[in-house]
């Protein structure tokens, strides 16, 4: 029972932190169609921000999320402003070779800052939490609070306020949404900023219980996209449920089948639905 | 274009400027350097045939190339089997996985296909990472043979290993023209131009990318052969989706979807790499910018910046000419009329 408890509070923690990278990526990829292969690099940036403010500026470990979410947030807008919005009228293929230059150039940077090496983020909360005879870390606790915490306020900015709904009518419509007198510019920015900042966060928190290195974004963005695909691109809900499918596989798969062999799950998972479901598992309109 | 007069001598020419660089070149290190770019110009003319002329981004293909270099790695290393019959079924191996892999990646499209090859690549990456047994994991095969001697002809040194490359290389770009000058080339083309409309034409569009993915990922797998009998070290790192990247700026610069343009952009970016050694991993901070750069300023690539040029030129002689016409009539109406 207990053995079984850890993976289900592992699959949750993983979950929810893909569901985070993956929410990001989703609603890029709603607004403007485009696969941002940098995600990975801003949420690798976003672990090195708060690693830089908690290690070297002895800020609070909140006040070190809060601002690792503001900076990649900014470079997040950035982004869009110098590369994806002036492609946009260029064929896709341009679009996603200029993330991937992105991605490069992000990784090599903080590589050359701070070296290849490994980092680790000291856990703020090392304590265990211990309820009857179930034992769980408090960090993995606070991961799962605070991720499931941010998605629903995301949800509710979404959907309870009228910034938050113009970014949903333009991902259900875009000329419709310039009718109605939206202003694009104003949405791709937020939009871009609200992806960034998502991505820092889920990297803060999953920092603590993990290591800190250039490349630690290529294999949660990997991931990220699976969920995408699987949850339909640019589908909030599909994100979420996506992201804790793919978390529990993770968590059970490498407890009951190989640690070796359980980053290959979430590939094997989604080579083997593609096979029988080219369209995924919830299709949704937007679909290239 | 450059007209067909042109194309013969020019090649001549740079076929001998080819076979003369070992002469002229001032160390074997450039010739070894020289060599390694040939090696993935090989690839790239590979990844061309599926990214630049039938546009479709395959981010696995370094997991293929790794296949072919894999293939040869383990079955001459652990298995003792001649160069020359690892590096034939290099190529078979890589083409047939790159055939269940098509079937299945080509189900899907656009930004799809290319999210769906990245997983395809990061698994191939993550399985000889894993299968110590097979691929000896993270330590990598050591000491693979070099190619061994055809008659009297032997590869022990980097001048006839350069040569042998060279060789493969000429087939690889002969091969490709035959192929892209072809009907099923103009397939391919089409099927880049408009989905929907060459399936209108009758193109059978899912065998016909299946054809592109099989070629390119044979290239791949040819490339990754030769690459483990000249540089006989491998690692699973080879297979990584940043491997693909680097091919991808290789065919950027040279000119997506020219013969030549993946052979220019290898050939330019090895040797500013070579030139930007100090900046050794760092030089990603000067190729990222260079990609980002390229796709929004210059996305045709060198080649094909040059051929505007030509065709820019042709259509205002041709309107110069035609001006002319129409000044030479109207003076001949005015006289005419006088």
């Amino acid at each position: 029972m207990n053995i079984f408890f850890q993976q289900v509070l592992n699959g949750l923690t993983l979950g929810s932190v893909y569901a985070l990278v993956a929410l990001g990526l989703t609603l890029v990829y709603g607004i403007l169609h485009i696969p941002n292969f940098a995600h990975g690099a801003l949420y690798m940036v976003g672990a090195y921000m708060a690693f830089y403010l908690v290690g070297s500026l002895g800020a609070n470990y909140w006040v070190a999320m809060a601002g690792a979410a503001l900076v990649v947030a900014l470079l997040a807008v950035l982004s869009d402003r110098l590369i994806f919005h002036r492609l946009r009228n260029a064929p896709p293929l341009h679009d996603m070779i200029a993330a991937i230059g992105l991605l490069l150039f992000l990784e090599a940077g903080i590589q050359a800052i701070w070296g290849a090496e490994f980092h680790r983020l000291a856990p703020p909360y090392p304590q265990i939490v211990r309820l009857f005879d179930l034992v769980a870390p408090a960090q993995r606790l606070i991961i799962i609070a605070a991720a499931f915490g941010l998605m629903f306020v995301l949800h509710l900015f979404l959907t309870r306020t009228l910034t938050g709904s113009t970014i949903i009518a333009m991902a259900q419509n875009r000329e419709g949404a310039s009718l109605v007198g939206i202003d694009a510019t104003k949405v791709s920015v937020l939009t871009f900023a609200i992806s960034g900042a998502l991505a820092a966060v889920a990297a803060t928190l999953f920092a603590p219980i993990n290591l800190i290195y250039p490349s630690m974004g290529h294999l949660v963005i990997m991931k990220a996209f699976v969920i995408i695909i699987l949850g339909g691109m640019g589908s909030i809900p599909g994100a979420i449920v996506g992201g804790l499918v793919i978390g529990f596989a993770e968590s059970f798969g490498a407890f009951y089948v190989s640690t070796n062999y359980k980053d290959i799950i979430a590939f094997a998972l989604l080579v083997l639905i593609l096979s029988f479901r080219p369209q995924g598992l919830f299709p949704s309109g937007a679909r290239a | 274009m450059m007209s067909k007069t042109w194309q013969k001598p020019l090649l001549a020419v740079l076929l001998v400027l080819a076979i003369a660089f070992p002469m002229v070149a001032a160390n074997d290190y450039y010739i070894y350097v020289m060599s390694l770019a040939y090696i993935m110009a090989i690839a790239a003319v590979g990844l061309n045939l599926i990214l630049g002329y039938t546009g479709q981004l395959n981010l696995a293909h370094a997991g293929f190339m790794a296949i072919g270099a894999y293939t040869v790695g383990i079955l001459t290393v652990d298995y003792g089997v001649p160069y020359w019959v690892a590096f034939v079924i290099a190529g078979i191996l890589s083409a047939v996985i790159g055939f269940f892999a098509g079937l299945l990646s080509l189900r899907l499209k656009g930004h799809f296909f290319s999210i769906f090859t990245l997983c395809v690549g990061f698994m191939i990456y993550l399985i000889i990472e894993k299968s110590d047994a097979l691929t000896h994991g993270t330590v990598g095969i050591i000491d693979i043979p070099a190619p061994t001697g055809i008659g009297p002809i032997r590869f022990d040194n980097t001048w006839s290993q350069y040569y042998l490359v060279l060789f493969f290389l000429v087939v690889s770009l002969w091969l490709m023209s035959r192929i892209v000058h072809s009907l099923l080339g103009r397939a391919f083309v089409a099927i880049r131009n408009g989905e929907d409309l060459a399936e209108t034409l009758g193109i059978n569009l899912m065998r016909t990318k299946v054809l592109a993915f099989v070629l390119s990922t044979f290239y791949a797998g040819m490339a990754g052969a030769l690459y483990a009998g000249f540089v006989r070290f491998i690692g699973p790192a080879m297979a990584l989706e940043s491997h693909t990247f680097d091919m991808i700026a290789f065919i950027l610069v040279g000119g997506i979807g020219t013969l030549f343009g993946p052979l220019l952009g290898a050939i330019l970016l090895t040797w500013l790499t070579q030139s930007l050694q100090f900046l050794q991993d760092f030089r990603m901070i000067v190729f990222g910018p260079l990609l980002i750069l390229l796709v929004m300023y210059f996305p045709q690539g060198l080649i094909g910046y040059w051929r505007e040029r030509q065709a820019r030129r042709a259509a205002a002689s041709m309107q110069d000419r035609r001006l002319q016409r129409s000044v030479i009539g109207s003076q001949q109406e005015v006289s005419t009329n006088a």
